[in-house]
């Protein structure tokens, strides 16, 4: 944790040194009679960002706070085996909707965690990732009008237009 | 019997012809939902007339498939210009655009955009623009306002939508013909910009009629000149600019152009599509209460005047961006 | 009483058969939409704007300010149930609603909040049919100078709501602020931090796309993470008893409900500022004048009420200027004011005048549109509740996909969803150190507010900062909010001083 602790910080002034140099894209300072340019109101922000991250370190290295002294791991294990396959399932969802849409990824996305990390057995599984994108279907493409993504299965989709909307 | 039966055989022919000239019309459907882009963000004065044409369009059920409104405020209009520019596909992408259709690609070359290559469908109305002051200002006359303005030099503020775009431009134009130094404040969109003048909180504005309609009925906001060629019908007593001695009009065109590289029967069908929706009795009703102008304009007419349009707004930001 | 008498024509309108049966399907249509992550009452009410031309005009808005109110009053329940707000309005609510879930007292919430809502909505309604034309010139007076000032004290009064590392918090609050600034720079017209030229940077990022992020995503890695893939949620057992002895506690909590009532209504009239501000603040005042702050946050009843009674409040506010100047103040009422315009009806000072009818039928209807979603709320509730029922690793999937919609639904645009992915894992990692994220939420939502105002303000007055103090509105405005700022740092002096002197002896 302790070391987690100090490499995020480092991270994050780094980030807020980048956001800085991206606001100096527009003017930064005072504007005669017009008060502060485009870009002051992020650079400056982020300029505080710089600072809190700083006074994070310095905590750090006086270890006045919680993090700077815990000798936990700031990831165990099961963190680690968790957070790569929920969130790569997640990143994997995402990805696929660019190519099979939110109705291709969405019960493929729901096929492997029910089973693969919810271990549940194949009927829950199946009924659940089947309703899901009919239910799915109903409330945003035909009742709110939000064309959700499809991907190459769009023209699948076609008959389906025509029925219902 | 000769006769009939050649009678017979014209009338099949003209019929032919009618069904194939109804076939030709009807060669492109829509097989699912149109993608209607809008240009700016949700509640604005674009964003109004798009929710109005689609909500005529689903009433007299004048489309197969739904028009779904889309918004893309981002970067003036610049995120919706890239995103139609890039559409995949392009027979059922559609968008509604200001003159900010001009001007944004010309303010970010970067973007790569070509206003010209969008497919015209249809302009369907040029929405005007008047001065507008408070009525506790004592102004009632351009002249008196020129004067006034020119008195208290940098301390009339005008506010208006946008940096470097319509209200900006005809700012400056005021500026710099009558000799006057107005403050220029941007405001996020023209309902604001009426509040603020009602509220006194700037001096004047170039508010579009449907903006600041309800402060005008209640005699709270004044029309001092419009930018327009002809006075018009519900602000008779507001003079154009061309009776003071300026050969100035400016409107904001709303238009609904097709995704670049659009099929022409795509097209074809989007203009009748719009002409219906043009000549449909709310349309006009609305037109007539929001004091817009022009004609419906498709096709080749359409392109020609962006060509105008553009070659006025690309000497209008040279002149703007020298000052 | 003329009001009273028009007000009763109102009414008369209001239970013709047509528009009674339109306010119990919008509430319960309004109720689904906000109960949904990334859909609220905007959303809500733009989409179902055209099918309103299937009845005439006073029914159509009547129907439009029932999904309204349902959307509002749906807001919470996502907010409590799975701790992710649907809209900016609910994120104050899932401060203590969530907490108060996850300590099986999901339905003490969702009564709360209903209860507050409807507190909230009948005053501010009572308002309305009061001083409608009054008020109105309020909200004219507040021009860019007040609105910065409203915004400094909303930031004052959550300052308070971050962790206890000051560090960590002022940091959530700036990188808030800075992200709230990409996108197009209004003043200056040009884009700025667009990074790497990705176009979806231009529109800004959306307080949804952070707040599903950070609630939706974020939450449930933190949760797998922290209960080993197994949170034992309390599970609530919903009885009639149990509901009338919530509902008595609730009652109890008068004062946070006129907190949120009364501010939430000022604020929601002021044209720009809406509901959020105002549901923020009130949960900040409440917490302040409450007899139990430390409980805040941990699952104090009044956490909910507070907000949820200024978030209903502040949405009849917001008709105000609306049908009074014409001015919308908030997004959604942008949409209604659409619509008036589509349906040939002029918002405007003469409004009241010229079609007294439709104004005073819609009044009449929002009393019932209130009364009708207090009700379906409550009976909905053993519904929500079965949904957390469900095993973990059902919810969990279905989370996850209502997020990805729900981050896809606002702008309909996939660069979106990827940017609540990355800061769902951001901000899983941050959480793991204790920063607060909250107030990184919150700033993305008023940052936006502020800064154009701060800027206007200043062009206007030729970069004279004191017109902030000067002016008669804003000058008070400011002040106090300057003196909330700087308590809880005297707080922190002294706490030091203390254990100094305590370290001495």
């Amino acid at each position: 944790m302790r070391r987690a602790e100090l490499v995020t910080a480092v991270l994050l002034a780094a980030f807020s040194i980048y956001l800085m140099w991206k606001s100096t894209e527009l003017n930064v300072g005072w504007v005669e009679h017009e008060g502060p340019g485009g870009g002051a109101w992020p650079f400056w922000l982020a300029g505080m960002m710089l600072v809190c991250n700083i006074w994070t370190i310095v905590n750090w290295v006086r270890k006045t706070t919680p993090q700077s002294r815990s000798q936990d791991l700031f990831m165990d294990s099961y963190a680690i085996r968790m957070f790569l396959l929920v969130g790569g399932s997640v990143v994997g969802l995402v990805a696929m909707v660019h190519v099979i849409g939110v109705y291709g990824a969405v019960p493929i996305f729901m096929l492997f965690y029910l089973r693969v990390l919810g271990r549940h057995n194949w009927v829950p599984t199946l009924v659940i990732s089947g309703i899901a994108p009919v239910v799915i279907f109903f409330f945003f493409d035909v009742a709110m009008r939000i064309v959700l993504p499809k991907g190459y299965l769009e023209p699948l989709f076609y008959p389906l237009y025509d029925i219902f909307l | 019997m000769k006769i009939s039966r050649r009678c017979l055989m014209g009338l099949a022919v003209i019929a032919g012809l009618g069904l194939t000239v109804n076939a030709s019309a009807q060669a492109f459907e829509p097989v699912k939902p149109v993608d209607f882009i809008i240009m700016a963000g949700k509640g604005g004065g674009a964003d109004k007339m798009a929710r109005l044409m689609q909500t005529i369009v689903e009433k007299h059920k004048m489309a197969s498939k739904p028009l779904i409104p889309i918004n893309k405020p981002g970067g003036s209009g610049a995120e919706a210009l890239v995103h139609v520019q890039n559409a995949k596909d392009q027979d059922h992408t559609i968008m509604v655009t200001l003159n900010s259709f001009y001007t944004t690609p010309m303010r970010q070359p970067g973007l790569g955009v070509d206003s010209l290559k969008f497919a015209p469908v249809a302009r369907m109305a040029e929405d005007t623009f008047l001065l507008w002051v408070h009525k506790d200002s004592g102004l009632t006359t351009f002249e008196q306002w020129v004067d006034h303005v020119k008195s208290v030099g940098n301390q009339w503020v005008m506010g208006g939508t946008g940096k470097l775009q319509e209200d900006q431009l005809i700012t400056d134009f005021l500026n710099a013909n009558f000799d006057l130094k107005m403050k220029y404040v941007p405001y996020k969109g023209g309902g604001t910009v009426a509040k603020q003048v009602a509220g006194k909180h700037i001096n004047s504005s170039v508010n579009n009629p449907s903006e600041i309609e309800g402060f005008y009925n209640a005699g709270v906001a004044i029309p001092l000149v419009a930018f327009t060629k002809e006075r018009l019908d519900k602000f008779p007593n507001a003079p154009t600019m061309t009776e003071k001695g300026q050969d100035f009009a400016y409107y904001m065109q709303r238009s609904v152009v097709g995704a670049p590289g659009m099929s022409a029967d795509a097209q074809a069908y989007y203009t009748s599509l719009f002409k219906k929706v043009f000549d449909s009795k709310e349309w006009q009703d609305y037109r007539t209460s929001k004091s817009l102008y022009g004609d419906f304009l498709s096709g080749a007419e359409l392109q020609a005047y962006w060509k105008v349009n553009n070659e006025t707004h690309r000497k209008m930001l040279a002149k703007a961006g020298a000052s | 009483m003329e009001i009273i008498q028009l007000l009763l024509d109102g009414f008369l309108i209001a239970f013709e058969p047509l528009n009674l049966g339109l306010v119990v399907v919008g509430v319960t249509v309004g109720l689904f939409i906000g109960a949904m992550p990334g859909l609220g009452s905007v959303n809500g009410v733009a989409i179902l704007l055209p099918l309103t031309f299937l009845v005439p005009p006073t029914s159509a808005i009547i129907f439009l300010a029932a999904i309204y109110y349902g959307a509002m009053y749906g807001g919470a329940i996502s907010s409590i149930m799975l701790g992710i707000p649907g809209a900016s309005t609910a994120v104050a609510t899932t401060f203590d609603g969530r907490p108060l879930a996850l300590k099986g007292m999901a339905d003490k919430a969702l009564i709360a909040a209903a209860v507050a809502s409807f507190f909230g909505g009948t005053i501010s309604i009572i308002l309305f049919t009061g001083f409608a034309p009054a008020l109105a010139s309020v909200a004219l007076d507040f021009g860019d100078q007040e609105i910065f000032a409203l915004m400094l004290l909303a930031f004052a009064t959550f300052v308070g709501l971050g962790g206890d590392d000051i560090a960590k918090t002022i940091f959530s609050i700036c990188i808030g602020l800075v992200f709230s600034a990409v996108g197009m720079d209004i003043i200056s017209g040009t884009p700025r931090l667009v990074f790497f030229d990705i176009i979806g940077f231009l529109h800004g990022i959306n307080f949804l796309v952070l707040a599903i992020g950070v609630y939706g995503i974020g939450e449930m890695l933190w949760t797998i993470d922290s209960t080993r893939g197994n949170p034992s949620m309390s599970k609530v057992e919903v009885s009639t008893k149990r509901t009338i002895s919530h509902l008595k506690e609730v009652l109890k909590e008068w004062k946070p409900a006129w907190i949120g009532s009364l501010l939430g209504f000022f604020v929601g009239i002021l044209p720009a500022a809406g509901a959020t501000p105002g549901s923020l603040m009130a949960y900040g005042i409440s917490k302040m004048t409450s007899k139990n702050p430390d409980g805040y946050g941990k699952g104090e009843v009044g956490g909910v009420i507070a907000p949820e009674a200024a978030n209903n409040s502040a949405s009849t506010g917001a008709m105000l200027p609306m049908l009074t100047l014409g001015i919308p103040g908030s997004p959604t009422t942008a949409i209604l004011l659409g619509g008036m315009v589509i349906w040939g009806l002029v918002p405007g000072p003469m409004m009241f005048i010229e079609q007294s009818d439709f104004v005073w039928g819609l009044t009449a209807s929002l009393y019932a549109a209130n009364f009708f979603a207090v009700i379906i709320n409550i009976l909905f509730i053993p519904v929500f509740l079965w949904v957390l029922k469900m095993p973990f690793t059902i919810l969990a999937p279905i989370i996850f996909v209502l997020c990805l919609v729900g981050g896809y639904a606002p702008t309909e645009d996939m660069h979106d969803v990827w940017l609540m992915v990355i800061f769902g894992f951001g901000a899983y990692l941050l959480r793991k150190l204790d920063y607060p994220l909250a107030p990184a939420v919150l700033a993305i939502v008023l940052g936006p507010i502020a800064e154009p105002a701060l800027r206007q303000s200043l062009i206007i007055s030729g970069g004279d900062a004191t017109v902030f103090f000067t002016r008669p509105i804003a000058g008070p405005i400011t002040m106090i909010a300057i003196v909330l700022l700087l308590l809880p740092l005297v707080q922190v002096f002294r706490k030091k001083r203390k254990q100094a002197k305590d370290a001495e002896a």
